[in-house]
């Protein structure tokens, strides 16, 4: 399965990779990094449409992750991808605009890569 | 009539020498003299009079310019507490607007000082499985994979100290900010200060708001090696003027929103050599200051935000922090389309 992870901290790549190498090097993960909104839907064009999970932060200059989820929703729809958003700890209002706008999973900061693991490994 | 002219006058007319005209002229001088005598006598008396009048007016006077010289005094003396009074005034409100500023960058403090946080615990954590895993691989002999690891950690042991230092220059920010007394100048990485105080800008806002977003352009002059000013005195200007663009872009968005119109809020900042100076410029696209404003806007308590959301000292500190390093504080401003502020300071 492919996974976008969307976060305009450049560190983030580095650790994903190293994080989830076991997962990566057997093949069953494929991680893809965009470092902004646009970027993400830019990736997303090119991979046409294929079965993907994106793994968004909320808080990025430019089109924040609530625009790319609204985004995705709207035009990206054959086959939907799954959409989880990573929110700050006790953020209520991003969580709620996000669950509006049909994010379909969530993750807290700071990220429980056990939690996300065993979420990954549920969609697969 | 005076003693003297009688005797002359009685030698006159007991005289057998002269004749009867020639005693009628000199006793008509001898009269007139005596009238004009008379006259200077009465002159003298006025004139005495005169001058002792003049001599209590003079002194009354003098009495008078006393009193007023004292008065004078006293109204010097009590505008000189009162001026020392409004000097520890302005920097009791200097303090309050530092720490008001402060306030409003906590949230974004807290947002700049976790992600590095959590790089830190992520890094360490994902450091101890690779070095469990390395072991795995040593008992096995697979030295190649072993290097690899190595590799890895090494790597991620520079992460987290940067991690580490990018806490800790922030927290260091956050110090100096918030000193009081004023700081030293050294010789400071502009672009990174910059850099610094528009993500503190950033994230500040975002947290109070979370509807707001921005564009932001960053157009850092690479040639620009350190200048020597206040670290936190500049971050201030810096940090004030961002504040400001975003307060602008941020009406700008509410207005067009509510008239349907398509518009994206954007900040640019830059730096930029000129010469001998360096220009660190702030760029938003809101709705500029209007031509009645403009001339207001660096004077103190000036402000056009509603009551209670801005102090209006602001830009004037800004003004006068620049002022201090021999810089200055530039705004160019377009109705409708925008505004720019120029911070133009020498390198010493």
């Amino acid at each position: 399965m492919k996974i976008l992870v969307v976060d305009d901290e450049q560190d983030v790549k580095t650790l994903f990779l190293q994080r989830f190498r076991k997962e990566i090097r057997k093949g069953e993960l494929e991680f893809m990094f965009a470092f902004s909104g646009e970027e993400a839907l830019e990736v997303l064009k090119s991979i046409d449409q294929e079965a993907v999970l994106i793994l968004s932060d909320i808080n990025m200059p430019g089109m924040s992750g609530l625009q790319l989820l609204e985004i995705i929703k709207k035009d990206f729809v054959a086959p939907p991808p799954v959409v989880m958003m990573v929110t700050a700890y006790g953020d209520e209002e991003n969580y709620n605009t996000a669950k509006e706008l049909g994010a379909d999973d969530f993750l807290t900061k700071p990220v429980d890569f056990k939690l996300l693991k065993n979420k990954l490994t549920q969609n697969i | 009539m005076n003693q003297n002219l009688q005797t002359i006058l009685d030698f006159i007319q007991q005289s057998k020498h002269l004749s009867e005209d020639e005693k009628a002229t000199l006793t008509k001088a001898a009269k007139d003299a005596d009238k004009a005598l008379t006259i200077s006598e009465f002159k003298l008396v006025r004139t005495e009079k005169v001058k002792r009048t003049t001599a209590i007016l003079l002194e009354e006077t003098i009495e008078e310019l006393e009193h007023k010289r004292k008065a004078i005094e006293d109204s010097n003396n009590a505008l000189q507490k009162s001026l020392k009074e409004l000097k520890a005034t302005q920097s009791q409100l200097i303090q309050s607007e530092k720490m008001a500023s402060l306030g409003e960058l906590t949230a974004g403090i807290a947002h700049e000082i976790q992600n590095p946080l959590n790089f830190v615990n992520n890094f360490s954590e994902v450091s101890k499985e690779l070095l469990e895993e390395m072991q795995e691989e040593l008992e096995e002999g697979n030295l190649e994979d072993v290097k690899e690891i190595a590799n890895d950690v090494i790597q991620n042991l520079e992460k987290i100290l940067h991690h580490g230092q990018r806490a800790d220059g922030i927290v260091k920010g956050m110090l100096m900010h918030s000193r009081s007394n004023s700081g030293e100048k050294e010789s400071v990485d502009i672009n990174n200060l910059v850099d610094e105080y528009l993500r503190l800008a950033y994230h500040g806002l975002r947290s109070k708001d979370k509807s707001f977003n921005a564009k932001l352009e960053t157009n850092y002059d690479d040639s620009i090696k350190t200048v020597n000013v206040v670290p936190q005195d500049i971050g201030r200007v810096v940090l004030n003027l961002i504040t400001n663009a975003f307060y602008a872009v941020n009406e700008k968005n509410l207005l067009q929103e509510t008239q349907g119109d398509k518009y994206e809020p954007t900040v640019s900042v830059a730096t930029n050599t000129m010469k001998n100076n360096i220009e660190i410029s702030v760029k938003d696209n809101g709705n500029g200051i209007p031509q009645k404003a403009l001339d207001k806007i660096f004077q103190p308590f000036f402000t056009t935000k509603p009551t209670g959301q801005g102090t209006g000292l602001g830009l004037s500190l800004s003004y006068d922090i620049v002022k201090a390093h021999n810089g200055e504080l530039k705004v160019e401003t377009k109705e409708g389309q925008g505004t720019k502020f120029i911070i133009k300071i020498p390198i010493i």
